[in-house]
């Protein structure tokens, strides 16, 4: 009896995996049309980042990962409200993504070669630099990663920092031990009970626990290593041009928005006042670009209407005046030293 | 078990060739209707999935599982490193998972059992702390004991440096449980030897003891003698073998305990929880096992002179021991399958490791499928055994 009933069970688990992918439209390419038809832009975002996305007790979402697809919203919609957040861990995120559970995927998310080729995504570009740190408590007196030897090192799965982590263990020779949780706030509660000697995750990520969870958050110090190159940025379903473009554009106008000094506050007289070509043509007075990406000309006013320009959403989320008070870095525009650099919108 | 009534035979007479009206014939041309509908189904279903991910450039196969993991595993039994297939971090996975289930199976047996004779008890005090036990544990979600252990051993146990500590031997700390381990050598065959030894020795015992209360009618005593016979060969083994006794002592380091062996608070966390859970179920079935012998039987024991622990253990139980097996074997299978909740207090079992590598070759079917099929043998390979122990039960009809 036992024998006969493999094969019929073997049959149902392929089936019942199968149908966990048949959730999604078998078509590709009408990602906007169900966006404008649902008049909401599904986003996927993390369950609680301070700084990147976290809700507060209203329900309100917040964060500079939130921001984005707020300005996307904004720009396909025209209103930033229009948005149905979907809060997932990170082992959810991809199967979210291809499944077409979420339009977009905006979760501090790493760029990289195995996810953009094999995992049928693109990413839209880099809205954060970021580099994967360790935090420490303060009383263990330690300066470098290298003092790490032996360590236990708390680690939340379903991320590259697993694999940075191991890369650096190796090579460094330090034998470091992984203890590693499905999520974010059981990782959090361990590293705090003194289970784990050290954190890794994000630097961006370090400072947000720090500030949040930590009773004191003065107890424990970032190191200065960073181990790796962690570019995060949203991404879109692969199959979809004309909706990568707008994801991808969107980021690039308000990253051009701040070069060239057009803010919240200032969107509307630049409209109406300003004789610049290029804010001509950022602002759609000029040129109609929007009509290019298959919307109309006011794409980017509203977009910077509803959460002001790169800048602006780096310095109100996790910039110096912060709670997480990160500083500039590497997230500085081109022209300042730093890497956020766009391709010219016209 | 044998069924009761024997099954009406139909008179060969009326036997036919092949006709619809045949029952036999209706009941195959049933069977191979639902398997064809079932295979075509799951036709569909693969055929779907491949063909979305294949629109969708995802890309499938279980060829990554010949590629190295790159990743680190936390603890496990299986040398296992970075550089390793995947394949072979699978393989820790899984190891790791029969080490929960193997062991917390044994300790959730023998705790369940004494808890289910201590229902019957005499002792009030006994019998209201086993009721009160089930009750309490077994009303709790299981998640929540893992976690709830897990909280009790990171936040309230000293750090390492100021581990609680029994002599140099053993030390209790955020880090853990550290022992001495003894370090294997060639003189700890001769040990193994003289056990093995022992065994048959004993064995020999307990059958001349055996046909010894048959013709005599009075007990030997056996277990203290059996356990002097493994005591005694096994010590004269390991004399033999030049008395061999290296041990690698732990040692407080500067942030942890290094050296000696380990138990990892995760792996306690999911042992205890997993037993003490699974135990109040295992005591519920010994419980009912015994309930179901007839009353008679106690008192034929007992007129027959045995005293209450030796009617137990010779009448009362191999009595039961045929109702317990069965439900027995689901709590056995709910043990290994509750282990897959060890990832929530970041225990390196299969889902863990799968998991990681899911995120790390974004192969998600194909993980999954994995998992299920590690539980699924797991599984089949329990019931199985347990199946065999059950046939041993069973009433034998002489």
């Amino acid at each position: 009896m036992l024998k006969k009933t493999i094969p019929a069970t073997w049959l149902a688990a392929i089936a019942l995996t199968a149908g966990s992918l048949l959730a999604g439209p078998a078509h590709a390419g009408k990602t906007l049309d169900a966006i404008k038809a649902r008049g909401q832009l599904v986003c996927g975002v993390n369950t609680g980042l301070a700084g990147f996305s976290q809700a507060d007790s209203a329900g309100n979402w917040s964060g500079l990962d939130v921001d984005f697809c707020k300005a996307i919203a904004a720009s396909l919609l025209g209103d930033a409200n229009k948005v149905k957040w979907s809060p997932l861990v990170a082992q959810q995120r991809f199967a979210a993504l291809q499944s077409g559970e979420v339009d977009i995927l905006s979760r501090n998310t790493t760029w990289t070669l195995t996810r953009d080729a094999s995992l049928g995504l693109n990413f839209t570009g880099v809205t954060y630099y970021d580099g994967q740190g360790f935090m420490v408590p303060v009383k263990n007196k330690m300066t470098s990663a290298k003092q790490l030897k032996n360590a236990t090192v708390c680690v939340q799965s379903g991320t590259t920092t697993e694999k940075n982590l191991t890369d650096y263990s190796r090579a460094n020779n330090l034998n470091i031990k992984p203890v590693v949780f499905e999520k974010l706030e059981a990782t959090n509660a361990a590293y705090f009970s003194g289970r784990c000697q050290a954190y890794t995750t994000d630097a961006s990520g370090l400072a947000s626990i720090r500030n949040k969870e930590a009773k004191n958050p003065a107890e424990h110090v970032i190191l200065p290593d960073l181990i790796s190159k962690e570019p995060l940025g949203p991404a879109v379903r692969r199959g979809d041009d004309e909706f990568f473009a707008i994801a991808k554009w969107v980021i690039f106008g308000l990253i051009e928005a701040e070069e060239y000094g057009v803010t919240q506050a200032n969107v509307d007289a630049m409209q109406r006042d300003s004789k610049d070509p290029v804010i001509g043509r950022l602002l759609g007075t000029t040129e109609d670009t929007g009509k290019l990406l298959g919307l109309d000309k006011d794409w980017l006013v509203r977009a910077i209407k509803a959460t002001g320009n790169y800048g602006e959403i780096f310095e109100r989320n996790v910039g110096p005046k912060s709670p997480l008070a990160l500083p500039r870095g590497t997230n500085n525009l081109w022209s300042k030293g730093g890497l956020i650099y766009a391709p010219p919108v016209r | 078990m044998p069924p009761l009534i024997a099954p009406r035979r139909a008179p060969a007479a009326r036997r036919q060739a092949w006709s619809w009206r045949s029952r036999r014939v209706r009941g195959v041309a049933y069977q191979v209707l639902v398997v064809l509908a079932i295979v075509a189904l799951a036709w569909l279903l693969v055929g779907n999935t491949l063909q979305n991910m294949r629109l969708r450039g995802i890309q499938s196969g279980f060829d990554f599982l010949a590629q190295p993991a790159g990743f680190d595993i936390g603890e496990g039994w299986l040398p296992y490193e970075s550089i390793d297939p995947y394949w072979k971090a699978f393989l820790a996975g899984i190891v790791n998972t029969l080490r929960v289930a193997i062991i917390g199976i044994v300790l959730a047996t023998f705790l369940g059992t004494a808890l289910g004779i201590g229902r019957y008890s005499r002792n009030a005090l006994l019998r209201g702390l086993c009721y009160g036990y089930v009750e309490l544990f077994r009303n709790i979600p299981v998640l929540l004991q893992l976690l709830m252990w897990y909280l009790l051993l990171t936040e309230y146990l000293p750090l390492p440096n100021e581990a609680l500590r029994l002599g140099n031997l053993f030390f209790l700390s955020k880090n853990g449980l550290s022992f001495p381990a003894l370090q294997w050598e060639s003189g700890h065959w001769f040990a193994v030897a003289g056990l093995l030894l022992g065994g048959i020795a004993s064995g020999g015992y307990m059958r001349f003891a055996r046909t010894q209360f048959e013709r005599t009618g009075r007990p030997l005593p056996v277990a203290a003698v059996v356990l002097l016979l493994l005591l005694a060969t096994s010590w004269g083994g390991w004399l033999a073998g030049g008395a061999p006794a290296r041990f690698a002592f732990p040692e407080v380091a500067e942030f942890q305990i290094e050296g000696g062996a380990a138990l990892s608070p995760e792996y306690l966390a999911v042992l205890l929880g997993l037993v003490l859970y699974t135990a109040a179920f295992i005591a519920e079935v010994v419980r009912a096992g015994i309930a179901s012998v007839p009353q008679g039987q106690h008192e034929a024991s007992a007129s027959l002179g045995l005293p209450r622990a030796r009617s137990m253990r010779l009448v009362v139980l191999p009595q039961a021991l045929r109702l317990i097996t069965p439900p027995l074997t689901n709590q056995y299978l709910n043990l290994t399958k509750n282990s897959s909740l060890a990832v929530a207090v970041g225990y390196p079992d299969v889902v863990s490791i799968a998991n990681t590598a899911l995120n790390q070759s974004g192969r998600a079917v194909e993980c999954i499928v994995v998992i299920m099929a590690v539980y699924l043998t797991l599984s089949l390979v329990t019931s199985a055994l347990m199946n065999r122990v059950n046939q041993r039960a069973v009433i034998k009809e002489r």
